[in-house]
C-alpha cells in the first residue's frame, strides 16, 4: 500500500520511479542493400549540451530503421562540421552515399540549437533539411531525433518517426503476485518513465491524438475501469467504472470521445462511444457476441472492431451516423482481432492466426489482401507509427514478452529487448508539436 | 488471497450447459462517479464489502476453480459437481456473496480474451442462478489473460489458466 502510494506520487510529480525493464534495440532484419551514410560528430556546445552526442543519436536512429548502414567513426579521415568543409570525393571514395554534419550552439537560459547539413556525396549536392532545432534544457535528445526525422525524410521520402514516444506495459514477478507498470519512453526506448504502478493488471494503453494523455484499463479496484491520465502532470480521471467490463479504450481523432467496450452486469460486450466532456454514452454495436477493440478511421466517420458474431473473431466495419449494419472486412483465416487503422486510413493492422501462430498482418482496405509481417507464435498488439511506415508490436522471445517493430513491407524489423521482466502492449504515440 | 490450483484434469468432456444461452438485454448504466479527479494517489483497495474470505470447506466446496476447454465457455462434466456444490451452499446461505473471476489462456488478443473470461464467468453465474442462487450473491469480473494462475506457454499452463475462480467474500 505504502509503496504504491509513493509510486503514484512519484508518477504524479512526473518523476521517474524505478523501471522494471530498460529497453535495448537489436536489428533483427534490414533491407538487403542498406544506404551507406556517414554521420560525423557535431561541433559541440560545451557545457550546455550536457555531453549528449547528437550525431550518435542520429546515427542510431537511422541504423535502427534497417535502411541505413553507418560508417564507423574510427574510419573517418576528417571531421567537418559544415557542408562546405566536406571533401565530397574523399567521402565518396570511402563508399558513402550521404554525409551528415552539424553544429550545436548554446542559446539563452540553457537552450541548445542543432543545425545539420546533409550532402549527397555521389552528386555533390546538399539536400536541404529546411530548419534548425532548438531544445530547452533536457530536451536535446528530442532535437537530435527531430534532426534524424528530417534526414530520413530527405533521403527516403517519408518523414521519420524517431522524435516520438511509445507507451507500454511492463510486468514483473511470478503469477499470481505480479506487479504492473505503465511506462512512457522515447521511440528508441530511452528515457523510460513510469506513469503508473499497480499490483493488479494494467492494460490497453491508448494515446490521445495530441500525445498529451493516455487512456488505459486498470483493475486496481478489483474490477476493470477506464482511466485517462495526463502523461506529464500525472493527473488522472476515472472515466468509466460501470458494472461489468470497462475495456479497450481508443480516442476519436478529435480527442473529444473515447470508444470503449462495456458489458454491463449481463456480460455482453459491445462497443460504446463516451463523450469525455458530457459523459454522454452512446451504444455503437448490439450483438450477443463479443464486440470489442474499436479503432477509428482518421476522419472519425468509421470504426473497425473485433467481433465473434460469426463464430470466431473477425474484423467488422461500422459507419457511424448511419443505420447500416456492421460489415465484415476480414476473410483470411479463422482468427483476426485487434484492428488498428493506419494514419492514412488505407490499411488495417491486425492480429491474425496463420499456420498455428498468432502473427501481425496488414490488410489493404482497398483490395482486401492481407500481408503477414511477422513469423512469431504469439505476436500481438500491433500499433502504427505516426508515419504509417512501421508497426510496433509485442512478441515473445525465450518465454518473455518483448517489443518489436516491423516495416509494413515486412523488410526491416528490430527488437526492443527488456533487460528484466516482461514488456507488452506497446502503443506508438503521435508526432508532437 | 488464497488460490487453489488443483491439477487440471485433461480428458475429453461433453458440456451439459451447451450452446450460448440468450443474454439479457444490457442497458448502459448511468455515468458512474464520473470525472472525479483521482490524481494517481488513490489505490482503491479492498472495501469491507469485497474482502476475500476463507469460505466453506468440504471435498467439493474446497475446490474453487472451474476449468474450461480451449476457446470454450461451457462447464465441463468434471466440473459440474463443483459448481453444483457451491450453488447449493450459496442457496442455503443467502447472505454469502461470491465473486466469479473469469480467465483465459495467453493466446490471442488481450481484450478479446477479456471477453472470453467474462463469458466463462457468466456461464458459471447462470448455472448457479439456475440452481437457486440469488443474483445479488454473484458478481463477475474478467481478467482475461492478465492474471495467469501459472506461468508458461505450453498446453499444461494454458489448461490451468482457462478457468473461473470462485472467490468467497466477507
Amino acid at each position: 500500500m505504502r509503496k504504491l502510494a509513493t509510486a503514484s506520487l512519484i508518477a504524479a510529480l512526473g518523476l521517474a520511479a524505478p523501471v522494471f525493464a530498460q529497453l535495448e534495440i537489436t536489428i533483427t532484419s534490414g533491407v538487403t542493400d542498406p544506404i551507406p551514410i556517414a554521420v560525423v560528430p557535431f561541433e559541440r556546445a560545451v557545457p550546455a549540451d550536457g555531453g549528449i552526442d547528437v550525431a550518435a543519436i542520429i546515427q542510431r536512429d537511422l541504423e535502427s530503421s534497417g535502411r541505413f548502414k553507418a560508417m564507423a567513426r574510427t574510419d573517418m579521415l576528417s571531421r567537418p562540421t559544415t557542408a562546405s568543409a566536406i571533401d565530397v570525393l574523399a567521402w565518396k571514395q570511402q563508399r558513402n552515399d550521404y554525409v551528415v554534419v552539424g553544429r550545436l550552439t548554446a542559446g539563452a537560459s540553457g537552450s541548445v540549437t542543432v543545425e545539420a547539413d546533409l550532402v549527397n556525396v555521389l552528386t555533390g549536392q546538399p539536400l536541404p533539411l529546411g530548419k534548425k532545432w532548438t531544445a530547452g534544457p533536457g530536451k536535446l535528445r528530442n532535437a537530435a531525433h527531430k534532426a534524424a526525422d528530417a534526414v530520413f525524410e530527405a533521403i527516403i521520402g517519408v518523414r521519420g518517426a524517431f522524435a516520438t514516444q511509445i507507451a507500454y506495459v511492463s510486468v514483473d514477478g511470478q503469477p499470481p503476485n505480479q506487479r504492473y507498470q505503465l511506462i512512457v519512453a522515447d521511440a528508441d526506448g530511452e528515457g523510460p518513465t513510469v506513469i503508473l504502478e499497480r499490483n493488479r493488471p494494467i492494460m490497453s494503453p491508448a494515446w490521445s491524438p495530441d500525445g498529451a494523455m493516455l487512456a488505459y484499463v486498470s483493475f486496481e479496484s478489483k474490477s476493470s475501469a477506464v482511466y485517462v491520465q495526463n502523461v506529464r502532470t500525472g493527473q488522472r480521471s476515472r472515466v468509466s467504472a460501470r458494472a461489468g467490463i470497462n475495456g479497450a479504450p481508443t480516442w476519436s481523432p478529435d480527442g473529444k470521445k473515447l470508444a470503449l467496450t462495456l458489458s454491463g452486469s449481463g456480460g455482453n460486450l459491445d462497443v460504446y462511444l463516451l463523450d469525455l466532456a458530457s459523459q454522454q454514452l452512446r451504444r455503437l454495436t448490439d450483438d450477443p457476441g463479443i464486440d470489442t477493440e474499436a479503432s477509428f478511421s482518421p476522419d472519425g466517420s468509421t470504426i473497425y472492431f473485433t467481433s465473434d458474431r460469426s463464430g470466431n473473431p473477425q474484423i467488422y466495419r461500422l459507419t457511424l451516423n448511419s443505420s447500416d449494419r456492421p460489415k465484415r472486412v476480414t476473410f483470411t483465416g479463422a482468427y483476426n482481432a485487434r484492428p488498428r487503422v493506419s494514419p492514412d486510413g488505407k490499411q488495417l493492422a491486425v492480429l491474425t492466426l496463420e499456420d498455428g501462430g498468432y502473427r501481425i498482418g496488414v490488410q489493404d482496405l482497398g483490395n482486401g489482401t492481407l500481408q503477414v509481417l511477422t513469423k512469431g507464435r504469439q505476436d500481438e498488439s500491433p500499433s502504427f507509427a505516426p508515419n504509417g511506415a512501421m508497426v510496433i508490436l509485442a512478441g515473445r522471445q525465450g518465454g518473455r514478452g518483448v517489443l518489436q517493430t516491423v516495416s509494413i513491407d515486412g523488410q526491416t524489423s528490430l527488437r526492443l529487448n527488456a533487460d528484466a521482466g516482461e514488456v507488452r502492449e506497446p502503443v506508438w504515440g503521435p508526432y508532437l508539436p | 488471497m488464497k488460490r487453489f490450483l488443483s491439477t487440471a484434469v485433461l480428458f475429453a468432456s461433453f458440456a451439459l450447459l451447451a450452446g450460448c444461452p440468450s443474454k439479457p438485454e444490457v442497458k448502459p448504466e448511468p455515468p458512474p462517479e464520473s470525472t472525479a479527479n483521482t490524481s494517481g494517489a488513490d489505490n482503491s483497495g479492498a472495501t469491507a464489502e469485497d474482502t476475500d474470505a476463507a469460505g466453506p470447506s468440504g471435498e467439493l466446496l474446497s475446490k474453487r476453480v472451474v476449468y474450461f476447454d480451449f476457446d470454450k465457455a461451457e462447464i465441463r462434466a468434471d466440473s459440474q459437481s463443483v459448481v453444483a456444490a457451491h450453488a447449493a451452499f450459496l442457496a442455503k446461505n443467502p447472505n454469502q456473496k461470491v465473486r466469479l473471476e473469469g480467465h483465459a489462456d495467453e493466446r490471442g488478443s488481450r481484450e478479446y480474451n477479456i471477453g472470453l473470461g467474462e463469458r466463462r464467468g457468466q456461464t458459471v453465474r447462470r448455472a448457479m442462478l439456475l440452481q437457486g442462487v440469488a443474483e445479488a450473491q454473484l458478481t463477475t469480473v474478467s481478467y482475461g489473460e492478465e492474471r495467469p494462475a501459472v506461468a508458461g506457454s505450453d498446453e499444461q499452463a494454458y489448461a490451468a489458466n482457462r478457468r473461473v475462480e470462485i472467490v468467497y467474500l466477507k
